[in-house]
C-alpha cells in the first residue's frame, strides 16, 4: 500500500553524514607493487557533512568527477565508506549505514531507493515492466500472487503508466525513454520508501519530457511524503526542483544553502561560474567570456589548498598556488603567442618537473636571466593572472630560476550569510560557534526547511 | 588578431552567395513498412561565416539532415531535391567527387570525440594524416605550422602536440576534434550535438570557441542541438525541425522573442531554464516518420489545432521580421489566409494519454 507519510510529524534529518570519506585505491600494476611505488588513492568523497531533512528536496550539483554520484550511492550503502559515519534515522531509532551488513542492509533499501540516470540500463531487457516493477516485492518476500499484481498496478498507475494493461506486459525496448523512466520510478516507490536518491533522473531524456518527469517526481513527493536527494549537473532544473542545494567540487561540498539564497547571492567562485555557464534560451544574452579555464582536476592528486584555485578567477595569495599551476600559465602563454615557442620551450627546460604538488619550482636550463625575462613577459601579457599573487619569491640561483609560492590554506565549510561556503574570501563569521575545521558542515542540517 | 588561416584555403571563395543551399531536400530511408521520410522537403541556405542552429526533439530528422548535407548516409538511404554547394548540385556529383569535397570543403564534428580519435596515434599523427590525405604536397614544416595554429585557436598549448588521445580530458578531446575538422579550412561544417557529453563549464567553453570560429576561419556552421540555450547564445539563425520538416526558420533573436509556430512556442515553454517558474510540456511524442499524420504533422499535439490543420498541409510563408513559418494559426494571425468558419473550428482531438511521450 502506498501511503502518505507526514514529514512534519517527525521533523529533523532522515539521513545524515558526518565527515564521510570514500577513498578508492587505484591498483598499481604488478611492477609498481614490486618496486613499492606509492599506491594512489582517489578521494571521491573527502569529509562530507550533509543532512537530508524529512520532506525536503536536497540538490547535489557539480561537474562529472565531483563525487556527487558516489555520495548518493554511499547513502544507500552501495559504496563502502572508508571513514566517517552515515546515520539513518529509522522509525525505530537512528542506525549507522556504514555498519550494516547483509539482511540489515537489504532492510535499509526498502526505506531508501534509487532512481538511476539511464533508464535503459536500469531495466532488465528480458523482464516485462510488471515483472521489473514488482521485483522488489518478490526479493523482499513482501507480496505475491494477487497482492503482488495489485501493488504493481497501483504503482504503475501512480507514475502515469495507465491504462496499466497497455504497459504491464511490454518489455523495456517497447517503451520510450520517458516511459522507461516512469517504470524505474514505479519500481523505486513500490516498497513505500522514505527517501529517493535520484541520480540525474532527467538528463538522458528528451527536452520535451524532462518537465513531465520532474512534475511526476514533485507529485509523488507531495502524495507520498517522500524526501529526495536530487543529483544533477543541471542548475536550472535544480533551481526549480530543490529546497536546498549543495554544490560539490572534487569530493567536497563547497557551498550549501537554501536554493533561493544560492541563486540570488552565489558566494563561492565555482557556484558563480556554474551559474554563468548555463546556456539560457534568451537571445539577448551573449556567449559568456570569463569562464574558468581547464577542467575538473585529477582526484588522485588534487591541487594544494583549495581544489578550485587553478580555475578560479578570484583566487588570492593563500589559495594554494603550486608548481603545477606554473606549467598551466606557461602553456597558456604559448597558446596565446606561439611565435617564440621553440626558443622559449628550450629556455624553460623540463616541464614535467613542474608536475608535482609542491610550493617550490625550479625553472630554466642554464640561462636564468633570460628565463626571468620570459617570466616577466608572461606576467606582463596577463597581469591579472591570479597565480602571480601567490608568488612569494622569484629569483635566480645562478643556474636556474627558483620560485616559491605562498603556503596554501584549505578552506573549511563555514557560515556566510544564509549559506555555508568553503572559500578563503568568506572568513568564518561565527568563530567559536562550535564549527571548527573540516567539521564546519555539521551545522548543515540546522537550516533545513523542515 | 592576426591569424592568416583565412587566405588561400581551397578555391576562391564567392563572398556573397550562399555556401550551401538546400531546396526541397528529401532524405528517405528504406523501412519495413515503406519509406521513412526522415527529411521531407527542407529548404534553407547558409551564408559564409553564418551559424545556423537546428533544434527539435529526438527523432525529428535533425541528425539525418546534417549527415544528408554531407552525403554521409548509410546504404539504403536516398536523397532527392536539390542541394547546392557554392552553386554546384551535390546530388548529381559522382561518389568520388563527393568524397573529395568531404574533409577539404565539408567538415563534421561528432558528439563523442574519443570514438573518433585513434588511441594508438599521437595528436601530431592525426593532423599529418588528415593534411596529407586532403592536401597533397605540403612539407613537414607546413604541416606542423598548420596543425599548431589550429590547436592554438582551440586553446590547446603546443606542448601537447605529441600526446596521445587518452592523455586529454573530455573537453580537450572535443577541441581536438574541432581542430582536426578545421585544419583543412572547410567552408561548411556540421556539428552534431558537439557538447552533449560535456560538463556545463566545458560546454560553455566549446560554445564560445564555435561562436568565435567565423573570426578565424569564415566557416559556416550547422549546429545540431537539443539545447535551446546554446542556440540562443551562439547562433545567428535557428531552424526548428519537426517530423522531417523545417517548421520555422529565422533570426535567432526573432524566433526566440516571437515564436510563430506553435511547436516552436511549446518547445521554448517546455525548456527548463533559470527563469522557469512552472513546468510545461508538450503532450505526446513525435510521430512515426514512415506514417506521419496528415496535414500539419504537429496537429495531434498542437494546443492551437484547427480543423484545417488535420486536412491541408500548411504553406511556408515569409514574415516581415525575416522568419519563414509553416503554420495555419500563424497565417490566420497575420491575415495571410482566409479560412472558412468550419476550417477555423478547434480540432476535435483524440485524448493523448499522460505517458504517451518521447
Amino acid at each position: 500500500m502506498l501511503t502518505k507519510r507526514d514529514p512534519t510529524a517527525r521533523p529533523g534529518p532522515v539521513i545524515e553524514t558526518e565527515n564521510l570519506e570514500v577513498h578508492f585505491q587505484l591498483q598499481g600494476g604488478a611492477l609498481a607493487r614490486v618496486f613499492g611505488l606509492k599506491a594512489r588513492r582517489v578521494k571521491a568523497l573527502d569529509g562530507v557533512n550533509i543532512a537530508l531533512q524529512r520532506g525536503e528536496v536536497l540538490g547535489l550539483v557539480g561537474e562529472s568527477g565531483s563525487g556527487k554520484t558516489t555520495l548518493g550511492r554511499a547513502l544507500l550503502g552501495l559504496v563502502p565508506s572508508t571513514d566517517g559515519r552515515i546515520v539513518y534515522h529509522a522509525p525505530d531509532g537512528p542506525r549507522q549505514v556504514s555498519e550494516m551488513r547483509g539482511r540489515e542492509l537489504r532492510q535499509l533499501r526498502t526505506d531508501l531507493q534509487m532512481v538511476f540516470q539511464d533508464p535503459s540500463a536500469a531495466l532488465n531487457p528480458s523482464m516485462t515492466i510488471a515483472e521489473a516493477v514488482g521485483h522488489p516485492l518478490v526479493i523482499h518476500k513482501i507480496a505475491k500472487g494477487a497482492e503482488l499484481r495489485r501493488r504493481v498496478n497501483e504503482s504503475l498507475e501512480r507514475v502515469g503508466l495507465a491504462p496499466v494493461e497497455r504497459f504491464a506486459n511490454k518489455y523495456p525496448s517497447d517503451l520510450s525513454g520517458g516511459q522507461k523512466q516512469r517504470a524505474v520510478i514505479a519500481r523505486a516507490i513500490i516498497l513505500d520508501p522514505e527517501v529517493l536518491v535520484a541520480d540525474e533522473p532527467i538528463s538522458m531524456l528528451d527536452m520535451s519530457v524532462r518537465a513531465k518527469i520532474l512534475q511526476l517526481m514533485l507529485d509523488l513527493k507531495n502524495d507520498l511524503g517522500l524526501s529526495y536527494l536530487y543529483i544533477t549537473h543541471d542548475l536550472a532544473s535544480a533551481k526549480y526542483f530543490c529546497d536546498r542545494i549543495a554544490i560539490m567540487y572534487l569530493g567536497r561540498i563547497v557551498e550549501i544553502g537554501p536554493t533561493a539564497e544560492i541563486f540570488a547571492n552565489p558566494r563561492h567562485p565555482y557556484t558563480k561560474a556554474l551559474l554563468k555557464a548555463i546556456p539560457e534560451p534568451d537571445p539577448t544574452r551573449m556567449v559568456p567570456r570569463d569562464l574558468p579555464r581547464g577542467e575538473i582536476p585529477d582526484a588522485a592528486e588534487p591541487p594544494l589548498g583549495c581544489s578550485f584555485h587553478p580555475r578560479c578567477s578570484e583566487a588570492v595569495a593563500e589559495c594554494g598556488w603550486e608548481s603545477r599551476d606554473l606549467r598551466v600559465v606557461l602553456e597558456q602563454h604559448w597558446t596565446r603567442r606561439s611565435a617564440d615557442y621553440d626558443a622559449e620551450r628550450k629556455l624553460v627546460g623540463d616541464l614535467d618537473k613542474l608536475d608535482r604538488p609542491e610550493t617550490t619550482a625550479t625553472l630554466g636550463a642554464g640561462d636564468p636571466e633570460r628565463t626571468l625575462a620570459l617570466l616577466d613577459k608572461v606576467r606582463a601579457e596577463n597581469p591579472d593572472e591570479p597565480l602571480w599573487k601567490g608568488v612569494r619569491s622569484l629569483e635566480s640561483d645562478g643556474r636556474a630560476v627558483q620560485i616559491s609560492f605562498e603556503e596554501g590554506v584549505d578552506p573549511a565549510l563555514r557560515r556566510a550569510g544564509g549559506v555555508e561556503v568553503a572559500c578563503v574570501l568568506y572568513p568564518d563569521e561565527g568563530a567559536g560557534a562550535g564549527a571548527t575545521g573540516a567539521a564546519g558542515g555539521t551545522t548543515a542540517g540546522s537550516d533545513g526547511s523542515g | 588578431m592576426s591569424f592568416d588561416l583565412v587566405e588561400g584555403g581551397g578555391p576562391a571563395r564567392t563572398a556573397s552567395g550562399p555556401v550551401i543551399e538546400a531546396d526541397d531536400l528529401r532524405v528517405w530511408y528504406a523501412g519495413p513498412t515503406g519509406p521513412v521520410k526522415a527529411v521531407d522537403g527542407v529548404t534553407f541556405s547558409l551564408r559564409p561565416g553564418e551559424i545556423l542552429g537546428l533544434v527539435g526533439e529526438s527523432g525529428c530528422g535533425k541528425s539525418t539532415l546534417g549527415r544528408g548535407l554531407l552525403g554521409l548516409l548509410p546504404d539504403g538511404a536516398a536523397r532527392d531535391g536539390a542541394l547546392r554547394f557554392r552553386g554546384d548540385d551535390m546530388l548529381t556529383l559522382r561518389r568520388k567527387e563527393q568524397y573529395q569535397l568531404r574533409g577539404s570543403q565539408l567538415g563534421m564534428i561528432f558528439q563523442e570525440p574519443l570514438t573518433r580519435l585513434n588511441p594508438l596515434m599521437r595528436i601530431s599523427d592525426h593532423f599529418s594524416e588528415t593534411l596529407k590525405t586532403h592536401e597533397k604536397g605540403l612539407s613537414k614544416r607546413e604541416i606542423e605550422e598548420r596543425s599548431l595554429e589550429a590547436l592554438r585557436v582551440m586553446g590547446i598549448p603546443p606542448t601537447r602536440f605529441k600526446a596521445y588521445p587518452h592523455e586529454f580530458s573530455g573537453g580537450m578531446r572535443q577541441r581536438l576534434m574541432i581542430a582536426l575538422a578545421l585544419v583543412l579550412r572547410p567552408a561548411f561544417v556540421v556539428a552534431d550535438e558537439p557538447t552533449t557529453a560535456l560538463d556545463v563549464l566545458v560546454e560553455a567553453q566549446i560554445i564560445r570557441i564555435l561562436h568565435d570560429l567565423r573570426e578565424t576561419y569564415e566557416t559556416s556552421l550547422l549546429l545540431i542541438t537539443h539545447n535551446l540555450g546554446i542556440v540562443a547564445e551562439a547562433c545567428d539563425r535557428v531552424a526548428v525541425m519537426y517530423a522531417g520538416k523545417i517548421v520555422e526558420i529565422g533570426p535567432a533573436r526573432e524566433v526566440f522573442a516571437n515564436p510563430q509556430h506553435s511547436y516552436t512556442r511549446e518547445l521554448l515553454r517546455s525548456t527548463i531554464s533559470l527563469s522557469t517558474t512552472g513546468l510545461n510540456f508538450i503532450d505526446g511524442a513525435p510521430p512515426d516518420l514512415s506514417d506521419p499524420p496528415s496535414g500539419c504533422h504537429f496537429h495531434p499535439r498542437c494546443p492551437d489545432a484547427m480543423a484545417v490543420c488535420a486536412t491541408r498541409d500548411p504553406v511556408d510563408r515569409e514574415l516581415p521580421a525575416g522568419t519563414r513559418v509553416a503554420c495555419w494559426a500563424s497565417d490566420l494571425r497575420h491575415g495571410t489566409v482566409t479560412l472558412s468558419e468550419s476550417e477555423r473550428a478547434p480540432l476535435q482531438k483524440e485524448e493523448i494519454a499522460l505517458a504517451d511521450e518521447a
